[in-house]
């Protein structure tokens, strides 16, 4: 009876087909190490969002008189909504920390290079809509960082020559920062652009199935099927789905189905994550005053600006980059330019050397000075930019760039180590 | 590399700690969440000292009477002073307007003061006033220069002065300031006083974030489930993965 239901449906909707396709059948490579739990990690935070999101709509007021005592009222009325909204406070940066770490394990790999250049792509879209999405989320408590974190970053499209007064009164609908924002924010924030995030994540996992996931090694494991191919009996051992194998013309060598291996292996990921994500939440909701700054307990007060206005921390490096460049509207572009140049970076890198395990010293040393102009420019987004700390964001600016301009140059006659043939 | 990354980023965490801390020396505030007498003398403070021009409103008397166990009836009967319910918010009747023409800004809510400020801040703040004729109120405040606000607790500490005394710096007399003292008229002595004021900012603490020891003992929990399900998800992993080479 169950069987014949479930063929009925399958013949309709081959669900299971789909399910073989992307988890049970699907050829990961074996060797994924420690970077690669981040992927699955940020979709457990994008469903954590979703969720207390959902809860947390149902008593949020979303206007500008009634914003500020809602919050105050999930915190101390509903119950557990503290507990709502410190997942979701805490997950909002939970979501950039794995998300960096994930585009770093990215950089490491060459998991962007041909053929995944589109996966990549998909993957910068996400972050771009993933901070629109945290930035119009932080102006919805309504406190005094809310408003004024949203006055500067506003602010920015204020800097673009002849429409950028027109685009800034278009973004706030009102002449200053108003209830009038606070809604259309809310808006985008709950379904417009969790709409497109979702659809931009889903896109990018169909994408990645598509060209099959990179590996620490940066070699294929899916071999043209030439003959000379050796299957190990462990390769024997596992069925993949023939869609992997594009009707016998590859062979697949050191995989192993996604499900039970990497679900399993996941399950110990979102683990480990949990217990510093629940540490987070129940002994330091504030992170600090990075998570929840301190005068966002305060409410919204036009006329009262804050003595230190700083974007929550996962805006900080790009946003030291703008304060960096003397000249407000270069500023701004060579902001945008710094998230344009990660998105560029499958043509940037002209190597053909995936991962940073057989590459140069110099692409290692290159990427590590990367790291650390990242790190350095967002501690200088939240210093105040004046002395010292003006001239430190503006040399790690340029060795933030200069990390893709040189990589242009020795990428091409790059002297690269020996690719196994099997992964290691 | 690894290791180099983690090194990079705690030395510039540690330093950029630093440098956003505030210009004057704070106390750290001998606060305890945990000590429920010291929380009903400081909700009894707060009534009785702070209630005429600030406000709580997001905080109900019904939260702060069951998380401090204070039974309704007291509560009502000593800390209940105009007739409201035991529901309502903890408010006063002054306005916003007059709040500004009587002490220039209007006083802030002090819901979240604590969440704001930090209970050190406070702790030494409602420490620091000193009198300064040069003030509408007779008062100046080290910790906030030139505020608007009253010595309220002037009552309990008496008038506090700044004090000074003759002392010799390299062979010569010179005059150094050795801290705030007062002048004996107040109803507590200087102990009794840090302790009423540590008991005050206790329940701001306490206020501003009612939730908290509910958080920490919900936390514990949740930790050890956590740390028992990383446990079996290691486990689990380890079996299924042992016929991977």
């Amino acid at each position: 009876m169950f069987k014949n239901l479930m063929s009925w449906i399958e013949y309709r909707l081959p669900f299971m087909d789909k399910m073989n396709l992307h988890v049970m059948q699907y050829p990961a490579p074996k060797n994924f190490n420690f970077w690669y739990f981040f992927g699955s990690l940020a979709m457990l935070v994008l469903v954590n969002q979703i969720l207390t999101g959902i809860w947390l709509t149902m008593n949020y007021v979303p206007s500008a008189e009634g914003a500020f005592a809602s919050v105050e009222y999930i915190m101390r009325d509903v119950d557990y909504g503290w507990l709502l909204r410190y997942m979701h406070s805490t997950g909002a940066s939970a979501f950039f920390v794995v998300v960096y770490l994930h585009m770093l394990r990215g950089m490491m790999y060459g998991s962007y290079q041909k053929p995944r250049e589109l996966l990549w792509i998909f993957g910068m879209l996400i972050f771009l809509v993933l901070m629109a999405e945290a930035f119009m989320g932080y102006l919805l408590p309504w406190g005094q960082m809310s408003f004024w974190g949203a006055q500067v970053i506003i602010g920015i499209f204020g800097t673009i020559p002849f429409i950028g007064e027109d685009l800034t009164l278009w973004i706030r609908g009102d002449y200053v920062i108003s209830g009038a924002t606070l809604n259309r924010f809310f808006a985008l924030h709950v379904i417009a652009l969790p709409l497109v995030l979702v659809i931009l994540v889903f896109l990018h996992i169909m994408a990645l199935h598509e060209v099959g996931s990179n590996n620490p090694d940066g070699i294929e494991i899916k071999k043209d099927n030439d003959g000379t191919v050796e299957q190990t009996e462990a390769d024997k051992k596992f069925t993949f789905h023939q869609y992997f194998t594009r009707g016998g013309k590859k062979v697949i060598v050191d995989a192993i189905p996604f499900h039970p291996y990497y679900t399993v292996k996941d399950l110990l990921g979102v683990a480990g994550f949990l217990l510093i994500f629940a540490w987070v939440i129940f002994f330091f909701p504030e992170g600090g005053g990075y998570f929840l700054e301190a005068p966002n307990f305060e409410p919204a007060n036009a006329l009262k600006t804050p003595a230190h206005i700083a974007p929550v921390w996962y805006f900080t490096p790009f946003y030291a980059i703008l304060r960096a460049i003397p000249h407000p509207f270069m500023g701004a572009v060579a902001m945008f330019a710094a998230i344009v140049a990660l998105a560029l970076l499958p043509w940037l890198d002209r190597g053909k050397v995936r991962s940073i395990r057989y590459r140069s010293g110099l692409h290692t040393a290159n990427l590590i000075n990367f790291c650390i102009s990242f790190v350095a420019l967002g501690v200088l987004g939240v210093l105040p930019a004046e002395g010292v700390y003006t001239l430190l964001a503006q040399i790690f600016s340029f060795t933030y760039f200069g990390f893709f301009i040189l990589l242009w140059f020795y990428s091409k006659n790059e002297k690269t180590k020996p690719l196994p043939v099997r992964l290691t | 590399m690894m290791k180099n990354l983690f090194s990079v980023i705690a030395l510039v965490a540690s330093s950029w700690a630093m440098a956003a801390g505030p210009a004057v020396h704070l106390d750290k505030a001998p606060i305890d969440l945990t000590d429920k007498a010291s929380l009903q003398n400081g909700a009894r403070l707060f009534q009785n000292y702070c209630l005429g021009c600030h406000q709580m409103q997001y905080q109900r008397y019904s939260r702060t009477f069951s998380d401090l166990d204070i039974p309704e009836e007291v509560g009502m009967e000593n800390l209940m002073f105009t007739g409201e319910k035991v529901g309502d918010h903890i408010t006063n009747n002054m306005s916003a307007k007059d709040g500004e023409k009587w002490f220039g800004a209007t006083p802030p809510d002090l819901t979240n003061v604590a969440r704001v400020r930090g209970p050190d801040w406070l702790y030494t703040y409602l420490r620091s006033f000193y009198a300064d004729p040069s003030r509408p109120f007779g008062v100046n405040n080290d910790v906030f220069p030139l505020v608007g606000m009253p010595h309220v607790l002037q009552e309990l500490q008496g008038m506090p002065y700044k004090a000074y005394e003759t002392r010799l710096v390299d062979g010569a007399s010179k005059e150094v300031y050795v801290g705030i003292k007062t002048d004996g008229s107040g109803e507590l002595n200087a102990e009794e006083y840090d302790r009423a004021v540590a008991d005050l900012v206790n329940y701001l603490e306490y206020v501003g974030e009612p939730t908290k020891l509910e958080a920490r003992a919900l936390g514990t929990k949740v930790m050890v489930f956590l740390l028992i399900f990383f446990v079996l998800a290691y486990l689990l992993k380890k079996e299924y993965w042992k016929d991977v080479h």
